[in-house]
């Protein structure tokens, strides 16, 4: 068979489709048996281990006990108050980082000499592990040799003298400001890019209306940011309802700072409790992708917009 | 609009001003406000102040430690002397690298063709596989890290490297996939085209055009997928208990620095600071990739 017999024929013909859909399939499929092994078969299993109480003395012994475990985890204050905890930090650290993001962005999208060093600069948070952020944080409020505590006691102001992950209220407001260092550069990054697409036409019809930079940026720059920032806060929000290595470093989960996954994980490691410590787990996953779903609801549309707008 | 903005370019270039053609001024903000000065400075010194502290820390040691100087007095390095005599620091880099060099490679095979296909071919319910695949990046590990401690004990895989591969792939592979389709979406289509029109099955194209034009976009998904496996915590700490195993994000959050008489917190700062220094390396060299594989799919859609 000649090329040019092979291009008329070529014209979407129903064979030449049909064996377009099978590679497809094929090249699809092994990717979704990996991830059904790895993602959909160990949470089947959390489920069935949810359901059952185990002997702790011995190994391998079970008995059924339905819901028990849900139903005692439920009317747990430990439950509710890692969930409270895990959404008090999640609000707290994703609406810093999306306005600290979000300026940073600003800043970025400006063209001055050293702007550069600064995006570089700003990236490095964003490429060092979590632990060893945790564990920087951790250096600047030690009570002694923190630089926090030291310049506070310096300058002789209040709060030298805190112990400042030995309290509750501010144990967590240093766990959100360690967070909050480590992925404002991922916001910023994605709010910069939403903003070099920004034409100047919009800016330079908005000078000639006699707006001011402040109402630009209210009246024009925010709403056409809008998916980018969304898609920003989608991304951090259900990042941060899954901390973990923070509160395990900074406090281990102690004085207020136990998310939903470190109870799971204490319950189960420490403990030693399957039965109980992966209904936990369950009650995580499930609480992570409500919010999931909640958001696409309500922001699903604006992001499917903004991307068939891009394309 | 993309020729507007060329239009624009070109005109600021032929224009009467007399700055260097060099670098085209964009909306007038060659100077900036002193105030921008002042957020530009605060945002650098945030980025920066944690990081030099921490190195501070690591360089003091015995009474200095202890009396907080914003400048060591006497900078020692002990405690990286501590570091590299502890032999599961070394083991833990040992573990790290076996572990995200398999977990980015076994992605990347697997994602390369998923990819290709959720990008190009006709296929049924694509949107749907897509947003499953992008919604398993956001299952809490503990979800899949509690039944695989379980299982793993049964079957004696767990405390292993191959026992920790396996869940990581959960996260690692969706990330791949994502990643590298909107990468696939940006090849110009009308080269798997012209291999069409030179006899080429769907296959062929892939493997001998798109392919080796997808070489950097390859290598960014890989870049990311290697941090994220490299980064990834809670996984790590649920499936192992021993040095012979355990990564370097276990290592360091469990390390006590061996010596009795000092503050463990000047090791542990060493140990952070050493472990550092290479990712910073990466970002230095690998800059333009990172931030075009995290915004990616972000704003190509």
């Amino acid at each position: 068979m000649t090329s040019t017999q092979k291009l008329a024929e070529r014209p979407r013909t129903f064979g030449y489709d049909r064996a377009e859909r099978r590679l497809a399939v094929r090249m699809v499929a092994p990717s979704l048996i990996l991830m059904f092994l790895v993602a959909a078969v160990p949470i089947g299993y959390a489920i069935w281990l949810s359901l059952h109480q185990y002997s702790v003395r011995q190994a391998g012994l079970s008995r059924f006990v339905g819901l028990d475990n849900y139903l005692d985890a439920l009317s747990s204050g430990a439950w509710w108050s890692a969930f409270g905890q895990t959404f008090t930090f999640a609000a707290a650290s994703v609406s810093l980082e999306l306005v600290l993001g979000t300026a940073m962005a600003l800043l970025l999208n400006m063209t001055f000499r050293g702007r550069g060093l600064l995006r570089t600069l700003v990236l490095l948070p964003y490429a060092i592990l979590t632990v060893v952020s945790a564990i920087t944080w951790q250096t600047m409020f030690e009570p002694t040799l923190g630089l926090v505590t030291t310049v506070l006691r310096g300058l002789g102001l209040p709060g030298g003298d805190i112990v400042w992950l030995g309290e509750s209220g501010y144990a967590m407001a240093v766990i959100v400001l360690a967070d909050v260092w480590k992925t404002a550069p991922f916001v910023a990054l994605l709010v910069l890019a939403g903003l070099q697409v920004i034409p100047d036409e919009v800016y330079e019809a908005a000078e000639l209306d006699g707006s001011t930079k402040w109402t630009t940026f209210i009246n024009i720059t925010l709403p056409l940011l809008k998916p980018a920032i969304v898609l920003a806060a989608i991304f951090r929000t259900m990042d941060a309802l899954r901390v973990f290595d923070l509160p395990f470093v900074l406090t281990r989960g102690a004085n207020g700072t136990e998310s939903m996954s470190m109870l799971a994980y204490t319950e189960l490691r420490e403990n030693r409790l399957v039965g109980e410590g992966s209904a936990l787990s369950i009650l995580t996953f499930l609480t992570v992708m409500a919010v999931s779903v909640i958001y696409i609801r309500f922001a699903g549309g604006n992001i499917r917009a903004a991307a068939q707008e891009k394309q | 609009m993309s020729t507007v903005l060329d239009e624009r370019r070109a005109a600021a270039q032929a224009g009467p001003r007399q700055r260097p053609a060099r670098k085209p001024l964009r909306r007038g903000e060659s100077r900036l406000h002193p105030v921008t000065w002042f957020f530009v400075l605060a945002v650098m010194a945030f980025s920066l102040v944690p990081f030099y502290w921490l190195i501070n820390t690591s360089l003091k040691a015995g009474e200095s430690l202890g009396a907080g100087e914003l400048f060591p007095s006497r900078p020692t390095l002990d405690n990286y002397l501590v570091v590299f005599r502890n032999p599961d620091f070394f083991l833990a880099l040992r573990n790290s690298v076996i572990i995200a060099v398999v977990t980015t490679a076994v992605a990347l095979v697997f994602a390369s063709f998923a990819a290709y296909a959720l990008a190009r071919l006709k296929m049924r319910r694509k949107a749907l596989l897509l947003t499953l695949i992008l919604s398993v990046t956001t299952f809490p590990a503990i979800a899949i890290a509690a039944p695989m401690f379980s299982i793993w004990r049964e079957i004696g895989l767990y405390d292993t490297l191959i026992g920790l591969i396996i869940p990581k792939l959960t996260f690692a592979l969706p990330l791949a996939i994502y990643t590298l389709t909107s990468f696939f979406r940006e090849i110009p289509r009308e080269l798997e085209e012209s291999a069409y029109i030179d006899g080429a099955s769907p296959f062929l194209a892939f493997r001998k055009v798109i392919l080796p034009l997808a070489v950097p976009g390859l290598a960014t998904t890989a870049i990311l997928v290697f941090i994220s496996v490299w980064n990834e915590f809670l996984l790590a700490v649920t499936l192992t208990t021993s040095p012979e195993s355990r990564p370097v994000p276990v290592a360091i959050a469990f390390f006590n620095g061996t010596s009795e008489y000092d503050q463990p917190i000047g090791a542990i700062s060493a140990a952070s600071v050493l472990i550092t220094i290479p990712l910073v390396i990466l970002v230095l060299v690998c800059q333009k990739r990172i931030v075009a594989g995290m915004t990616a799919g972000a704003v190509k859609g």
